[in-house]
């Protein structure tokens, strides 16, 4: 009842001029990554406003399941703008849901601010002006990985991946610029199993009968763990080097114990021994709010919030023009240091940290690790201008 | 390919078959006996490997197995006493929703219980490692799996053989009226055989942690390709299932290993679809005996529902004037939603064709309409006219096969035909954009508005549900509903029952392809979830909450239910199991639907 109250008394009250971010994500289907990526918004949107919020009003989220479907995501962003009023939209995790949202964003003329979706198109293809992505892509967490794939110089190479344009795109990717680095690279073997699906003795017989000298995966979650588990079994991982993209993201990683196999190339996060002053600020206050480590999820969500944050603050407004004026080529602080907002395809610079996985005390680590800043990790501008038809 | 790795991949096949068995055999028996289609049997599967992965560490893998198995089997027994049996009255297929609803809720329950991570189980002690076999390695597990699905098979067999039980089941399972008659205690029976194939998900679930992690998407995962395999092996049949999921096993491990993986998307649904094109009633099953011979009184546009339609159209005509735009959204969703239902009833009701698939025709009409508009550059107004005709078209080359087959493998054959559509459209990126599907499908400019479009739609679909309903109430309804009832006497008298069906069919696919070109245009993007089988799934829920044997019933279900989506998802975080148990509540409260308490209160006046 008080708090029916409350929110009465809310609705009352005059809302032009805040800051209300209308956030909105698959928590019920994506859990795994979606709860810590809640953690960390919640996070800074309770230090943002401890020290005073925006515009000297204190900064509002109101936060939806968006049910993981395109359909439903759309009806609830539009629930967020007309009747929440919300003047930012934020969030999604796959990428049909995300390219939905950012073209409705474009629609109705506001700016989204898309946390997870991985897929090139949300900035390339189907980019658009409203829409801002914060994660690095696949494109570019796939580019990361080729310096170490191609210094290995093997010939022979197979591939596995989720049935899916995540799956699909990271491989053509892939292809494509080991291709570059090394022209005599061939593909023996590619195996789709469908997401979620995968059969993974079968998958792993097949890839061991092509007989490769590396693999490249970008299975995630199950399907990683299935593959894994039936692959050290079978021996097939012995003497071929592994390339996993997302498979040092605690989300994923933490799942595999110790199962974990021994030094393949992965993108991940590090969380315990990443120690610039940046991340140890984020960590200390992370762990003291929730008691719990960081995930991958909640350095986005943490800098998704902060990020909107500094738009606001440079454009001193909370009007989309000037929010999206402000935004483009804005530098910013991130748990993974100084980020930049390209203004050639509204996607920051953050990066990710490429390194191998280990076994530590029966759980998986990454070793070896490096920071590969996101904004060496591109294409040319003039193949962007290209794909964004501008 | 080397004869080692054909040897190793038919071992692969034969492992994966074993575990589908154990799952199908339990969904088989309760088929068989109870009629109920329980959409919960892979969440029984989950919740045993939960169990399982929960209980190893404490007690050792290999008596967590058992235990498991048997905490699901209690389970299954509390869920057969406390829900099922109390609405096996109800009209057909209500359990179906009853059970859906229990997925909902044992999918947050674990995601509450054990949390959101996959949780991957222990390697099996003892056999840890692997084999040499045909100078490769082959798991240990994995050749006691093998043993494991052919053992239960001959377990179950001398089971069914050999003791009273089994001989009663199998009595059920032919024919349950004489059972019955003879003085069988069905409750038990029942309640014995759903405990029993809880048991089997529930061990099926257990013994699959070492090879699979427990996660929380496997249920519906599951689910489908348990039911593939009960039904290419026939319904009820346990030597069928065991067949079909060896055929199953072994036809996924060869398409990946001749390197057509992307096969494996949706080729059990191209078995099926093949097997019961071939054989309607699965491989080794026998024409169902005729299960409800009970004629429904004719459907009547009772005076409460007449002044219901009366009263909601004049509140829909006036609403823009006093709601904001979000209710404008909200409600063109239901509009669209509400034609949906009603032309999957059209088919359900007075057709008597249950269809699992019906998602595939409200998908084939959104994607024609972007397609059209973004490929073709074609006006938008012209696509929305086109689009509902391509669902036409798929309704008529799908619905042509399906119209010979009955019961729940009519209902199977629509689903593999939605899957293989599905698949189709998720694969074909050219042309339908693949997983990511279309984006930027937007009405014409002076539809633009939430209010006009609304207008539109309350125009379109109440004309599309007023004409169903009105071809219902024509003789060519009354036929339809004369084949359904008592298809030889329909014969006898020169009704072409398989033409009135085929036909409603169409009209069905026809005015679900104008729900799902009318939600095209309101989202502005679509992908391949459009006719995937939770869509599918949704529609039926509809139509049973409103009522299967009433007239209005679909609109009321189809609003009630989208409303209840979007505002329990927005109250609550465990939305899932808030919608599930509003979901067993109404099941319980209301086995007629919605429409069946206006019936109910005229006919007690």
């Amino acid at each position: 009842m008080r708090s029916l109250l409350i929110t009465l008394l809310l609705l009352a009250s005059p809302v032009h001029a805040q800051i209300k971010i209308g956030e909105l994500n698959s928590y019920k289907v994506f859990p795994a990554f979606l709860e810590p990526y809640k953690k960390g918004w919640e996070l800074a949107l309770e230090e943002i406003n401890a020290s005073g919020g925006l515009l000297g009003r204190k900064l509002e989220i109101v936060s939806r399941d968006d049910g993981g479907t395109p359909g439903d995501a759309v009806r609830v962003a539009e629930e967020l703008l007309s009747r929440e009023r919300a003047t930012v939209l934020m969030g999604t995790f796959a990428s049909n849901v995300g390219l939905a949202v950012s073209n409705l964003a474009a629609q109705r003329k506001v700016l989204f601010l898309a946390a997870e979706p991985l897929t090139d198109k949300i900035v390339w293809e189907n980019g658009n002006r409203y829409t801002f992505r914060l994660r690095p892509s696949t494109y570019m967490q796939t580019a990361m990985l080729i310096p170490e794939a191609a210094k290995l110089k093997k010939k022979r190479w197979a591939i596995v991946y989720p049935n899916y344009e995540y799956g699909q795109s990271a491989t053509a990717s892939f292809k494509k610029l080991l291709k570059q680095a090394q022209p005599e690279v061939e593909f023996v073997a590619e195996q789709a199993p469908p997401l979620g699906k995968i059969d993974a003795g079968a998958v792993v017989q097949a890839l061991a009968d092509a007989k490769p000298d590396a693999i490249f995966s970008s299975l995630f979650a199950a399907d990683l763990q299935k593959f894994v588990r039936e692959g050290n079994t079978r021996g097939l991982f012995r003497g071929t080097p592994v390339f996993n993209l997302l498979a040092g993201e605690p989300e994923y990683l933490d799942t595999l114990r110790d199962e974990t196999p021994d030094g393949w190339w992965v993108t991940g996060y590090p969380w315990s021994e990443i120690n610039t002053p940046e991340h140890r600020r984020f960590r200390e206050a992370y762990e003291k709010r929730w008691k719990d480590y960081p995930r991958a999820g909640s350095v986005v969500g943490y800098a998704s919030v902060y990020a909107i944050a500094a738009a606001v603050k440079k454009a001193n407004a909370a009007d989309t023009e000037k929010l999206i004026a402000s935004l483009k080529g804005l530098e910013m602080q991130s748990p993974f240091g100084p980020i930049v907002w390209r203004p050639i395809d509204q996607q920051s610079t953050m990066g990710a940290y490429v390194g191998q996985l280990a076994k530590r005390d029966g759980k998986g680590v990454m070793v070896n690790w490096r920071y590969a800043d996101g904004g060496k990790f591109q294409p040319s501008d003039q193949e962007i201008r290209a794909l964004r038809k501008e | 390919m080397s004869g080692s790795a054909v040897l190793l991949q038919f071992l692969n096949g034969l492992a994966s078959a074993s575990s589908l068995f154990l799952v199908a055999a339990g969904l088989s028996l309760i088929f068989g006996v109870t009629r109920i289609v329980n959409f919960a049997h892979g969440s029984l599967y989950m919740l045993g490997m939960y169990a399982a992965v929960w209980l190893s560490p404490k007690i050792g893998f290999w008596l967590a197995v058992p235990l498991a198995a048997l905490a699901i089997a209690l389970f299954g027994f509390l869920v057969e006493i406390l829900l099922l049996r109390r609405i096996y009255k109800a009209p057909e297929l209500l359990q179906l929703l009853a059970t859906f609803a229990l997925v909902l809720i044992i999918r947050d329950f674990a995601l509450w219980m054990w949390g959101p991570e996959d949780q991957l189980g222990p390697r099996a002690p003892g056999l840890a490692g692997a084999a040499g076999i045909a100078g490769g390695l082959f798991p240990q597990y994995e050749l006691f799996l093998i043993l494991v699905g052919p053992l239960v098979f001959l377990l179950l067999h001398l089971l069914l053989t050999k003791t009273r039980w089994g001989v009663l089941i199998r009595a059920a399972t032919q024919d349950r009226e004489m059972a019955a008659a003879l003085g069988v205690n069905q409750r038990w029976l029942f309640t014995g055989v759903f405990a029993l194939g809880a048991l089997l998900a529930g061990m099926g679930g257990a013994l699959a942690i070492p090879r699979e992690p427990a996660n929380l998407e496997i249920d519906l995962a599951l689910i489908a390709d348990a039911f593939v395999v009960v039904v290419v092996g026939g319904l009820g049949s346990i030597p069928g299932a065991f067949l079909a999921a060896l055929l199953i096993g072994e036809v996924k491990a060869f398409c990946v290993a001749l390197g057509y993986s992307k096969l494996t998307l949706a080729i059990e649904f191209v078995v099926m679809a093949v097997v019961l094109v071939a054989r309607p009633w699965g491989l080794l099953g026998r024409p169902q005996g005729s299960g409800s011979v009970l004629a429904e009184p004719p459907l009547r546009f009772s005076s409460i529902e007449r002044a219901a339609c009366g009263a909601a159209l004049a509140f829909l005509v006036a609403l823009p004037v006093f709601s904001g735009p979000y209710a404008m959204v909200l409600m063109t969703d239901i509009l669209v939603f509400a034609l949906f239902a009603v032309s999957l009833h059209f088919i359900m009701g007075s057709g008597g064709m249950t269809s699992f698939g019906h998602a595939a025709y409200f998908g084939i009409g959104a994607y024609a309409a972007g397609i059209l508009v973004l490929r073709a550059g074609a006006p938008p107004e012209l696509a929305l006219l086109v689009a509902p005709l391509a669902a036409a078209a798929g309704a008529l080359v799908f619905g042509w096969f399906c119209v010979r087959l009955s019961g729940v493998y009519m209902a199977m054959l629509t689903l593999a035909f939605a899957q293989i559509a599905w698949s189709i459209v998720f694969q074909w990126d050219r042309v339908t954009g693949g997983s990511n599907g279309l984006v930027g499908v937007w009405p014409p400019q002076w539809l633009s508005g939430k209010t006009a479009y609304y207008y539109l739609a309350l125009a379109l679909c109440a004309a599309g549900i007023l004409f169903l309903w009105r071809a219902l109430r024509s003789p060519f309804g009354y036929a339809l509903r004369a084949g359904r009832d008592s298809p030889l006497r329909a014969e006898a008298i020169g009704i072409d029952v398989r033409g009135r069906q085929w036909a409603a069919f169409t009209l069905a696919g026809l005015f679900a392809g104008l729900a799902g070109a009318l939600f095209a245009f309101s989202k502005g993007s679509i992908s391949p979830e459009t006719l995937a089988v939770p869509r599918s799934v949704d529609g039926l829920a509809m139509v049973l909450l409103g009522g299967i044997q009433t007239f209005t019933g679909p609109v009321w279900g189809a609003a009630l239910f989208t409303w209840l989506q979007d505002s329990v998802s927005r109250e609550f975080a465990y939305w899932r199991a808030a919608l599930g148990a509003v979901l067993l509540a109404l099941v319980l409260v209301l086995p007629q639907g919605l429409a069946g308490l206006a019936t109910r209160w005229q006919s007690s006046r």
